[in-house]
């Protein structure tokens, strides 16, 4: 149940550790190199030449926007106010478990991360924001926070170095938006998780008002291997506008289920069909979604691509964050997308009428359309809905709960007119 | 158990323990000093209510409208504004339940692997439906969104303990397990 598969065409950087009990604790960590960049950073550069370096590695955020991480940390003011950290661990975008397990074999990779972070943006505090439901997980996280307390990487006077960090673990309670930076900043000021218009941006106005920067957890694992090695070393590994290696958690219809860290210039047919094994034993496979629920489906035979943030684009989907769902023929497309949006108008905020409105009636629709009693014209209306929500509201929750109803209408419609007009399912059972 | 507790991680302790009083005193002795020491993290006392409401449930078990009013009276805040927070998380629960609350991610990485078959065995076997407490006042089986666990389906989550790869056929076994 840990961490079940690992390949040797894998590029392990942040996974290397992971199913290895011992690493857990600070003194195993320690053993394996950790906390080495924290006193390299801390003892020989300063603040602007770690950002620097993060800048240089073209490191981009991991949550699934892509944002390049050292130009958000070179956004933060240097004023005499105070400045926060937070770190996003409240992973909840469907087919996304790449974060949890970082947290549950490595939590000081995380910690080493967020101080060597907090240092280059100069914050007095770092919020580690991580969704309630991983409760095993948590209890993790803690533990480590308290080793990291003990030994004097947290607190006052780091390692002698006279910065002062501190850090706190805050739980969420339950809200896929509080992953959305903003919605997540109004969760952790003790408000509903809804998301705040922009600008102000977080760098300006963020946690309590004062500039922060929000960074995901594989974001800012990755940072210490960056601070220790140089920004060369981690562009030795995927693409000019991708550089570094990526986790991709591999969940649906595949042999071999998992996370699996790839060069990002890896090829995605690979990655499913080798790594993971593909569809299981005699089934072809239907579709793959490549980062998350939250972007297009693409039809099984235009997976021949790099997983970089531009090759998968180029194929007609996204990298998003790596939560890469497969799905063979036995999958109902139609019961597929509405089970996607069902979640959506879950989670919806409900501040933004297209969202609101839109997010249930593409779930309504879907609902007639696969138990046979859709429409013709529902396949117009879903797209004219869809085309309503995109780009029309504070936050892209709206935006991706379209996402999977334009795409698999655009590929898989013959899957719902064989629902609409014939009462079937092209489903291989 | 507060001594222990680094007040960096006071507030983010899992909660729904198996027992619960909903007539237990809030925020005494040891609960009190975790109280203190998560104020201690925020610069306002607002930012606390997420990790009090917490506390607050793992205590009572459920947050009662006279609940709710108790936190915000040590927060300083209104009953109302309260409830509309704790009202808009799912974790938080603002009607009694199970002793066992058992949640089954019915997200799409497991519905692709069956998990409507483990929803349907697990009411089955508790006799209740969706959100019900069951006559024993043992169950509560609930559906619930992605658990971020999406290579090990199905998901399902027992008040603080997670259980991975549940079959349809796991789950007399898992049942047993619980008590």
């Amino acid at each position: 149940m840990a961490y079940p598969y690992a390949d040797p065409r894998e590029t392990r950087l942040l996974s290397k550790h992971f199913g290895e009990k011992d690493a857990i604790g600070i003194d195993g960590w320690i053993e394996r190199g950790g906390y080495r960049a924290l006193k390299k950073a801390l003892g020989s550069m300063s603040p602007d030449e770690v950002t620097g370096v993060v800048k240089e590695s073209g490191l981009r955020g991991r949550g699934g926007a892509g944002f390049p991480a050292g130009l958000k940390w070179s956004f933060m003011p240097k004023d005499d106010r105070p400045r926060y950290l937070v770190c996003n661990a409240d992973e909840s975008e469907p087919g996304t478990f790449k974060d949890r397990e970082i947290m549950r074999w490595t939590p000081h990779q995380l910690l080493e991360g967020c101080i060597i972070a907090g240092y280059a943006i100069q914050a007095e505090h770092c919020y580690v924001y991580i969704r309630g439901e991983f409760v095993d997980i948590v209890r993790i996280l803690n533990g480590a926070v308290g080793e990291a307390y003990e030994r004097g990487y947290l607190g006052r006077d780091i390692l002698g170095s006279g910065f002062d960090l501190e850090l706190t673990v805050h739980l969420g309670a339950g809200a896929y938006i509080a992953g959305e930076e903003t919605g997540l900043l109004n969760s952790l000021e003790g408000r509903r998780a809804e998301p705040r218009i922009k600008p102000p941006f977080p760098a300006q106005r963020g946690a309590f008002n004062m500039p922060t920067t929000v960074n995901n957890v594989e974001t800012l694992a990755s940072v210490a291997h960056i601070v220790m090695n140089g920004a060369d070393w981690y562009r030795q590994w995927g693409t000019e506008k991708s550089p570094g290696t990526k986790l991709f958690s591999c969940c649906g219809h595949l042999q071999r289920p998992g996370n699996y860290e790839v060069s990002l210039d890896f090829n995605l047919r690979d990655l499913v069909y080798e790594l993971c094994g593909g569809p299981p034993e005699g089934r072809a496979l239907l579709a793959v979604i490549p980062g998350g629920s939250s972007v297009p489906i693409m039809k099984a035979d235009e997976i021949d691509c790099d997983v970089s943030y531009e090759g998968i684009e180029a194929a007609g989907s996204m990298l998003g964050s790596g939560g890469l769902i497969a799905m063979d023929e036995s999958t109902c497309m139609v019961r597929a997308v509405r089970k996607m949006v069902e979640f959506y108008a879950h989670e919806s905020c409900g501040q933004c009428t297209n969202c609101r409105e839109g997010t249930a009636w593409l779930a309504k629709i879907l609902q007639r359309i696969e138990r046979g009693a859709g429409r013709e014209e529902d396949i117009p209306l879903l797209l004219d809905i869809s085309a309503n929500m995109a780009g029309r509201t504070i936050c892209p929750l709206s935006d991706s709960a379209a996402v999977p109803v334009v795409s698999s209408i655009q590929k898989f419609e013959h899957e719902y007119l064989a629902h609409i007009r014939d009462g079937t399912c092209t489903a291989v059972r | 158990m507060s001594d222990a507790l680094h007040p960096a991680v006071a507030g983010a302790q899992p909660s729904q323990r198996a027992e619960k009083n909903p007539e237990a005193p809030l925020f005494e002795g040891d609960y009190r000093d975790r109280f203190e020491r998560v104020l201690s993290r925020y610069p306002n006392k607002q930012a606390a209510l997420l990790p009090v409401l917490n506390m607050a449930q793992e205590i009572r078990g459920w947050l009662s409208p006279q609940t709710i009013a108790r936190v915000a009276e040590l927060l300083e805040l209104t009953p109302a504004y309260v409830r509309s927070v704790a009202s808009f998380y799912t974790m938080f629960s603002t009607r009694p339940v199970g002793k066992h609350v058992i949640q089954v991610c019915t997200g799409i990485g497991c519905d692709l692997c069956g998990a409507q078959a483990v929803v349907d065995k697990l009411l089955e076997a508790t006799g209740t439906r969706i959100g019900e407490v069951s006559k024993d006042g043992k169950y509560t089986v609930v559906e619930v969104e992605c658990l971020g666990a999406c290579g090990f389906p199905t998901v399902v989550q027992v008040n603080d303990r997670v259980f991975e790869n549940v079959k349809a056929e796991d789950v007399e076994g898992l049942l047993a397990e619980l008590d």
